[in-house]
């Protein structure tokens, strides 16, 4: 792809043409609307616009039927929900499990990585099985780990049962044990995308680095610590606040798994509000709760920005 | 090499390490694969054995029975290509108008693109389900291909952008010094060098289509138009519960694109998908 380019550089005029056309003539900059406007007009009408009602209906006694007048009611959604106890438990579950998941997560993908990026043997089948739980839809995911978990059928109350222990646990089933248990399954979901993200981070650390620490005396553990984790630091902030965002939201994987059950247990944010809105039809109701997740989401995103920030005045 | 300093006792554990995540991740996979071919007396049996006694191949064909499962693969199939299709034809000029000119909309698309993949479903379901209402699309694949469409195009956009920045501007500018319209360098010069990055996008596009769960649950109604993960979310409540050989059968054929799909891309994936899209 590059091949041709030495040649075509000593083009005359084709750099001058260049810095002509960075700075955006008139016409250029007519030619750039053209273009946009087709994803434009979709996506103004389908997104922009519907997440500006999305976030009005919050404010809204709206609900499902359809001669409903939806009528602003200012902040009574959120009173209302201030004296909710299921919608406190639900956003504690929620911040228990994006916390477990992440964490986990991030400890057992920052391990993998470091371990693929060794010469070790094997390597080739432990990247490639990194990879799948990523091909995998979460529906698919969550119906898998349903059979590993099954209370009779189930390989992991097997492997107890020959440990010689009673093995009959019903994982996604009892009180204490299902958001454990769906946490594990979110770690194993959740992997592939911080494994490789961690990896490709490895591979950007210069060799330099690590071999002046190592001619200076630095132990394997300091280089680690001194060499690699400040060169890896964007990236860890970086994956971290999207695995956040997305363990947040995330739905499928929990509603096939248990549907949110047993008795609210796992019952997610986004759960919570699927309910609301399509099994009880309080859509004014559920867009706030929508609200709510937005601000937790925004507060995500400040720890990025400060996290970032600290980064850049080391 | 300075770096493969290591005592006798640090590589045998890097192995066991590897060995663990390598259970941790394959095996869940493994007891799918087999699940599959065991009969239900078998699965239920107080002692499996870890291997099938014999491949029980009609665990697929009554799963493909049960679960409509061609007629529901076919919708997904019909829905994902769509949305593959339209989002491409929309994303292209916008990418490329974001790649090469330097306007105030790359700052401004940029802050939407990040904005939308992180804002809860929810608060984007609901009064899309209005809209689609009102133009009666609701339970018809049309209004399902709408939305994921809007949903898939900032992604699509993004990844595109970044394949076409990639692709040195003087090539384009040797085409224009040659006499060559606008229209005739964006055909025989970008698009033949855009082309693994269009498939790349394109493909991605199909996979997020065809596994995406939440808003087809929202949407389709109707049995006959349901789409794979719909189908499977539902079986799993019904049938699924005692024939668990039936379900893993179905769970894996649903996953065969998507495990191809990766396959595919899999080597580009550590390089080409995260550099490609992250470039500035």
């Amino acid at each position: 792809m590059t091949v041709a380019l030495p040649a075509l550089d000593t083009v005359p005029g084709a750099r001058v043409r260049r810095q002509r056309r960075n700075r955006g003539s008139t016409s250029d900059r007519g030619d750039a609307w053209k273009l946009v406007l087709p994803a434009l007009l979709p996506i103004i009408i389908f997104s922009v616009y519907p997440l500006i009602r999305g976030i009005y209906l919050g404010f809204t006694d709206a609900e499902a039927g359809l001669n409903n007048t939806t009528t602003f009611n200012g902040i009574e959604n959120y009173r209302n929900l201030r004296h909710y106890d299921l919608f406190w438990k639900s956003f504690k579950i929620g911040l228990t499990w994006t916390a477990g998941v992440t964490t986990l997560q991030f400890f057992a993908a920052l391990g993998l990585a470091l371990l693929l990026n060794l010469k070790l043997k094997l390597r080739w089948l432990a990247r490639t099985l990194a990879l799948v739980p990523w091909a995998m839809p979460p529906v698919i995911v969550a119906i898998m780990w349903r059979l590993m978990l099954h209370p009779k059928s189930g390989p992991v109350n097997k492997i107890i049962r020959e440990l010689g222990f009673a093995g009959d646990t019903n994982w996604l089933g009892s009180i204490g044990t299902a958001l454990p248990a769906v946490i594990v399954v979110g770690v194993w979901s959740g992997m592939p995308q911080t494994t490789i993200t961690l990896l490709a981070g490895l591979q950007s650390v210069p060799d330099e680095l690590h071999e002046a620490a190592a001619i200076d005396g630095a132990s394997t553990r300091k280089r680690f610590r001194y060499v690699t984790l400040p060169a890896l630091r964007p990236i860890i902030v970086a994956i971290t606040t999207l695995d956040l965002i997305n363990n947040f939201n995330s739905f499928a994987l929990v509603y096939v798994l248990t549907a949110g059950g047993p008795g609210g247990e796992t019952m997610l944010p986004s759960l919570f509000a699927y309910n609301e809105a399509f099994r009880y039809g309080h859509w004014g109701y559920a867009a706030a709760i929508g609200n709510v997740m937005v601000v937790v989401v925004g507060v995500f995103l400040i720890f990025y920005l400060w996290a970032n920030r600290r980064g850049m005045d080391k | 090499m300075i770096r493969t300093r290591h005592s006798a006792v640090t590589r045998p554990l890097q192995y066991l390490a590897l060995a663990g995540y390598m259970v941790f991740l394959a095996f869940p996979l493994l007891f799918l694969l087999i699940a599959a071919f065991k009969t239900t007396r078998e699965i239920n049996s107080p002692n499996p054995t870890f291997l099938p006694k014999g491949l029980y191949w009609d665990n697929f064909s009554e799963a493909i029975d049960k679960t409509r499962l061609v007629t529901t693969a076919v919708n997904s199939a019909k829905v994902a290509t769509a949305t593959m299709l339209i989002t491409i034809v929309m994303a292209l000029p916008a990418a490329y108008a974001l790649a090469r000119f330097t306007t105030k909309l790359r700052g401004l698309a940029t802050g939407w693109i990040l904005l939308s993949q992180v804002f809860p479903f929810i608060l984007l379901i609901i009064p899309l389900f209005i809209v689609l209402r009102q133009f009666n699309l609701i339970d018809r694949h049309v209004g399902l291909i709408a939305v994921y469409t809007v949903w898939s195009l900032p992604f699509a956009l993004w990844m595109l952008r970044g394949y076409i920045a990639g692709i040195p501007v003087d090539l384009e500018e040797a085409g224009a010094m040659d006499g060559a319209s606008r229209p005739r360098i964006l055909w025989s010069i970008l698009l033949p060098l855009l082309a693994p990055g269009l498939v790349a996008t394109s493909l991605f596009t199909f996979i997020s289509s065809w596994n995406e769960f939440f808003f087809a649950l929202v949407l389709i109604q109707t049995p006959e138009r349901e789409t794979l993960p719909l189908t499977l979310a539902n079986f799993v409540g019904a049938e699924g519960q005692v024939q668990l050989g039936q379900l893993a059968a179905a769970s894996l054929l649903a996953t065969i694109p998507s495990l191809v799909f990766f396959a595919l891309i899999q080597r580009r994936l550590t390089s080409g998908l995260l550099s490609g899209a992250v470039k500035g």
